[in-house]
């Protein structure tokens, strides 16, 4: 039987493997997904309710306000991660691959993009109109969330390995990525802020597309060798 | 003498502060299936993720026909097959989608062999059902599967027998004789007594 087998041996890419299984799990349990959406949401509109509904002070701050809490939405998912891999011992059937652990690990963190980042990016122009952004804005709002939503993951992902095998890891994980956040925050918003005032923004998204450059190469590294160190206890 | 294929060097191994083992020597060649034995909380699991180049030992090395496991992780994870404490498949997923994941992570494409496999662990007719539908046993034979379908040297088992029932434990146990008898080795720890195995070498942990 086991000769058999050897012959029909075919070689498949672990990424689509890997993109395709945990898109299907995520799919079936819809509700871990829909969270960080709907955090997004109440966020941005509790801000008009809360402050004050008058549309210039609403524009000034919408940059802020909706990268903010596109940011805070990114934290709040990165929990699915690595987390449900760890416990269920997939994590380390991975690790155990013959295959490339970049190739899976890129997967992985395109797979949370893609029900995370990408979501809110196609989210966010509804949000800002809500926020009186006008229409240079929001174009800006929107490249900078598809650039800077990204980083975000890569940068997540580090913190979600380093934390993985840890009890509680809600804080710790926090105090870990906010710190690396805040350069992503400051470029993406100050985009929107100088688009809404009609200035160019080529150089703040030159910046964003060079961190996500360094991050899709650097971060799955550091990522590999953060499940190497927490799989090891 | 047959051929070494894993072999553990002065192994010594501590956690927080307590010594789970040291001093230990161990191989395994084709042809052979090696138990570890040992009370609970002995290092078993440990040891197991030792070898498998999971955990680190605190001291000694871990050789892979002869080479040091660091230096020929690749071709060393082509040859073994590691089934660990926890289920390793997806609740959310069917029994068919977590084998041909499992089947991609080795780099195989199986299709109909598949079915084959579970069919050979007794899951015909649950093959495309969520698996947090299926009991705890079940679960265990889906991980089991993989055996069937992803040729290895080297198995590396933790408590295979978990949740088994007495049929399950006899298939099992004819699986680790064709495996020995192929030319393939087993590490395996377990609480039961492997009678029909013959060959069996064993390693006891204290």
């Amino acid at each position: 039987m086991m000769a058999q087998v050897d012959e029909k041996q075919v070689k498949r890419g672990i990424f689509t493997a890997m993109i395709r299984r945990d898109m299907t799990a995520a799919f079936r349990h819809p509700s871990d997904l829909i969270n960080p959406l709907i955090f997004f949401i109440v966020v941005v509109t509790l801000f008009p309710l809360a402050v004050t509904p008058e549309s210039d002070f609403l524009r000034e701050i919408a940059p802020g306000v909706l990268w903010v809490s596109a940011l805070l939405a990114t934290l709040l998912s990165l929990d699915m991660l690595f987390q449900t891999d760890f416990q269920d011992g997939t994590l380390e059937q991975m690790l155990l691959s013959p295959q490339p652990l970049y190739a899976a690990i890129l997967a992985k963190v395109a797979t949370h993009w893609l029900l995370s980042g990408l979501p809110l990016t196609l989210l966010s122009p509804l949000l800002a109109m809500m926020l009186f952004l006008p229409g240079d804005g929001i174009q800006a709002l929107m490249l900078t969330l598809l650039l800077g939503t990204p980083i975000l993951s890569f940068i997540g992902a580090i913190g979600s390995a380093l934390t993985v095998g840890l009890r509680k890891t809600g804080l710790l994980l926090s105090l870990l990525v906010l710190p690396l956040y805040i350069p992503v925050l400051i470029f993406a918003s100050g985009a929107v802020k100088a688009a809404v005032a009609g200035l160019p923004i080529v150089g703040h998204l030159a910046l964003l597309g060079a961190l996500l450059a360094l991050a899709v190469v650097l971060a799955p590294l550091a990522i590999a060798t953060a499940l190497r160190i927490s799989l090891s206890g | 003498m047959s051929e070494r294929l894993l072999e553990g060097i002065n192994l010594c191994c501590e956690r927080d502060h307590r010594v789970l083992f040291e001093s230990l020597n161990m191989d395994v060649g084709a042809g052979e299936v090696l138990q570890i034995e040992g009370p609970n909380g002995s290092g078993k699991t440990t040891l197991l993720r030792v070898l498998t180049g999971l955990s680190e030992a605190t001291e000694g090395e871990v050789r892979w026909c002869g080479e040091p496991v660091r230096k020929v992780r690749e071709n060393y994870y082509q040859k073994m097959q590691y089934l660990g404490h926890a289920a390793g498949i997806k609740q959310a997923l069917s029994a068919q989608e977590n084998l041909r994941w499992h089947a991609a992570l080795s780099g195989l494409d199986f299709g109909g062999k598949i079915d084959e496999a579970l069919a050979k662990v007794g899951l015909i007719g649950y093959e495309d059902v969520p698996c947090y539908t299926l009991s705890a046993g079940q679960q265990r034979r889906v991980n089991l599967a993989r055996l069937y379908l992803l040729s290895a040297k080297l198995w590396i088992l933790d408590e295979p027998f978990t949740a088994i029932d007495k049929s399950g434990v006899k298939a099992i146990e004819e699986l680790l004789i064709h495996q020995a008898q192929q030319g393939g080795a087993v590490i395996l720890t377990t609480h039961q007594d492997l009678q029909h195995v013959p060959g069996l070498r064993k390693l006891e942990l204290k």
